[in-house]
């Protein structure tokens, strides 16, 4: 057994195409972690931007400046009553969120945080993601359905056809995203999530960029539709509270509710990442071609350690602010704490940085390598994270019809034209 | 267990990451067949879709153990992502207290056992004289450019044809009338 752990510390592929059970598990485990984190973070973060927006302070209470309030959440809604209607399919109520989560959560395994750093690299990849994503609606569908009541039908019928119309849009412009992948001596391209990023490398241009404006036409309806597809305002038509109450999940509580709720998170984080693997270069730090001297290799892998300072410095500024009446004092020991614990982790962060700064096999650069690859691809998916917030905070909700209109009439034709362009294009200027 | 199977299994082993164990075959066969069974005796709409929605999905597993990873995806992004939800659409519009008590099966029931035996025997015959009709060992592309090889077999490539271009455009072709006619059979007026 402890042959078959250290046995893969020295590779480079994945722990699936090692076929190294214990480290595809401890990855596993480790991204069950993140992701559930990343959660957690996300709620504080959404209701904290959502009041600043609005001119509000959002959660103050628990914690300083709130920050534990996500946690005080999570526990009222385990402790709350489960109900489950008497006139629901009892059956099918039970297992509708276990759907949404675990779609939510499967489609994980193939996500690249970096070149080594999956749980495995599937040849099917981005249509693995794809599909086992779409099944996520099933759950929404199904939970509305078995509520047996008005609101959540309408909100799991609205939800099926937004997510229907939506996917093929979406399908189409992963497909032209794909046809850009191809483009080299061989002529292959591949659907395989860390073949698309070294493609990237390859080529030495995202696919953003690629075709300009063809990459960013398809990014940008891949953007609108991973929204529809998360159902997030402004196209979050299935829980319209003004008009569904609460749309498919009206007739849910305490821990059944939240696990839709975590089952939404982690499908957006899903989504952002698969726009992050197509079109924005995955885990590569920006301009990995050209500037590639060990000099600006070691000052990008300070990035990580500087990024935690400065939320220690913002943690430190806040612990400075508090008010110096006696009622704080508690929060303001709890902030420093928080403050320290940050500023360790950077200091952590750059003492890596430092240690491994020579581009040998050695297990500092190794570790090295590691924590900059996720660093960079978690950070361009935390952009993704903050404008969902945004869209909220910003846009009006959709009629419905209007969202129809949109999937069908315009997004639509665009994403055909922008692949038939693709392909016509890239066998002109290969 | 088979022997022959046995022994196929271990060929396929000798090369491959060992995907394909019994035990799984046996798990996802199994899933198949009681929920293929569950989609036609449950009373409840819903719950037979729920049950068609798991046997597709166990079909997909074992097109993965057939190293056949593409139409594993294809079979879930087409069948459980996108048909199946348009089925739960539809179903959730129909009464299904009224439906519950209508009669459950119709009267073509012989013309289906007929159907399902002959079915049967095709697949007992393809099993006794499968030595002579198949070739020993199956076309096994690698699991790793599994894509990349069914794509030189439908579309071709360097300049030539692929072996089933012409089936699979003959294949789209069909479909393309077939959209035609929903849009047509919709539409009163064009």
């Amino acid at each position: 057994m402890l042959n078959s752990f250290m046995s893969y510390l020295g590779s480079t592929v994945t722990p699936g195409e090692a076929g190294n059970q214990f480290w595809a598990l401890i990855y596993v485990l480790i991204i069950f972690a993140g992701v559930s984190l990343a959660v957690i973070c996300m709620n504080w973060l959404e209701r904290k931007a959502l009041a600043h927006f609005q001119i509000r302070l959002g959660p103050m209470r628990v914690g300083p400046h709130g920050l534990l309030q996500p946690i005080a959440d999570a526990l009222k809604l385990m402790l709350k009553e489960d109900i489950i209607p008497t006139e629901a399919d009892q059956f099918v109520f039970w297992v509708a969120p276990l759907i949404g989560l675990l779609a939510a959560f499967t489609v994980y395994t193939v996500i690249p945080f970096g070149p080594s750093q999956a749980v495995s690299d599937m040849n099917i990849g981005i249509l693995f993601m794809l599909g086992v994503s779409s099944l996520g609606v099933l759950g929404i569908v199904v939970a509305g359905w078995a509520s047996n009541s008005h609101y959540p039908l309408i909100g799991a019928l609205r939800s099926s056809a937004q997510m229907v119309s939506y996917e093929v849009a979406m399908g189409l412009v992963v497909v032209s995203a794909i046809l850009m992948t191809s483009l080299n001596a061989s002529g292959t391209g591949t659907l395989s999530m860390i073949g698309i990023v070294q493609a990237q490398q390859q080529q030495g241009v995202w696919f953003i960029f690629k075709f300009f404006p063809l990459g960013f036409i398809a990014f940008a309806i891949f953007a609108i539709a991973m929204v529809a597809e998360t159902n997030r305002a402004p196209f979050d038509m299935a829980e319209a509270e003004s008009e569904l109450t609460a749309g498919f999940h009206t007739e849910y509580s305490g821990l059944r509710w939240s696990l839709f709720m975590l089952a939404e998170y982690a499908a957006m984080i899903a989504v952002s990442s698969i726009a992050v693997t197509l079109w924005l270069g995955g885990w590569m730090r920006p301009f990995p071609n050209l500037l590639h001297a060990p000099a600006w290799e070691f000052i990008f892998s300070l990035f990580p350690g500087l990024t935690f300072g400065g939320l220690a410095a913002i943690a430190v500024i806040g612990t400075a602010r508090m008010p110096a009446h006696s009622f704080f004092k508690i929060q303001r020991i709890g902030l420093a704490v928080f403050a320290a614990l940050l500023g360790f982790i950077a200091l952590l962060l750059l003492l890596i940085a430092v240690a491994g700064r020579s581009a040998d096999t050695s297990v500092a650069a190794r570790f090295r390598e590691g924590i900059d690859y996720v660093y960079w691809f978690v950070l361009k998916v935390a952009v993704f994270m903050y404008l969902f917030i945004w869209y909220r905070a910003t846009w009006p909700r959709y009629r419905f019809d209007q969202l129809m209109k949109i999937g069908w009439k315009v997004m639509l034709p665009i994403s055909l034209g922008v692949l038939v362009l693709t392909a016509i294009v890239g066998v002109i200027f290969p | 267990m088979n022997p022959a199977l046995n022994s196929a299994v271990s060929t396929i082993n000798a090369g491959m990451a060992p995907v394909a164990t019994p035990w799984f075959f046996y798990v996802l066969a199994g899933l198949a067949v009681v929920s293929g069974v569950a989609v036609i005796t449950r009373r409840n709409a819903v719950h037979a879709a729920l049950a068609l929605i798991v046997t597709l999905l166990s079909v997909a597993g074992l097109y993965l153990m057939l190293y056949a990873p593409f139409v594993a995806g294809v079979q879930i992004i087409v069948y459980a992502g996108g048909i199946m939800v348009l089925f739960l659409f539809v179903i959730m519009l129909v009464n299904i207290e009224r439906s519950s008590k209508e009669r459950q099966f119709n009267r073509m029931w012989p013309v289906g056992l007929a159907a399902a035996c002959a079915l049967m025997a095709l697949f007992v015959s393809a099993i006794a004289k499968g030595n002579k009709l198949f070739p020993d060992r199956g076309m096994t592309p690698p699991e790793s450019s599994n894509t990349q090889q069914i794509a030189a077999m439908l579309y071709g490539e360097a300049g030539r044809m692929g072996q089933y271009t012409f089936a699979f455009e003959i294949a789209s072709l069909l479909l393309l009338v077939a959209i035609l006619g929903a849009v047509i059979m919709t539409k009163k007026k064009i």
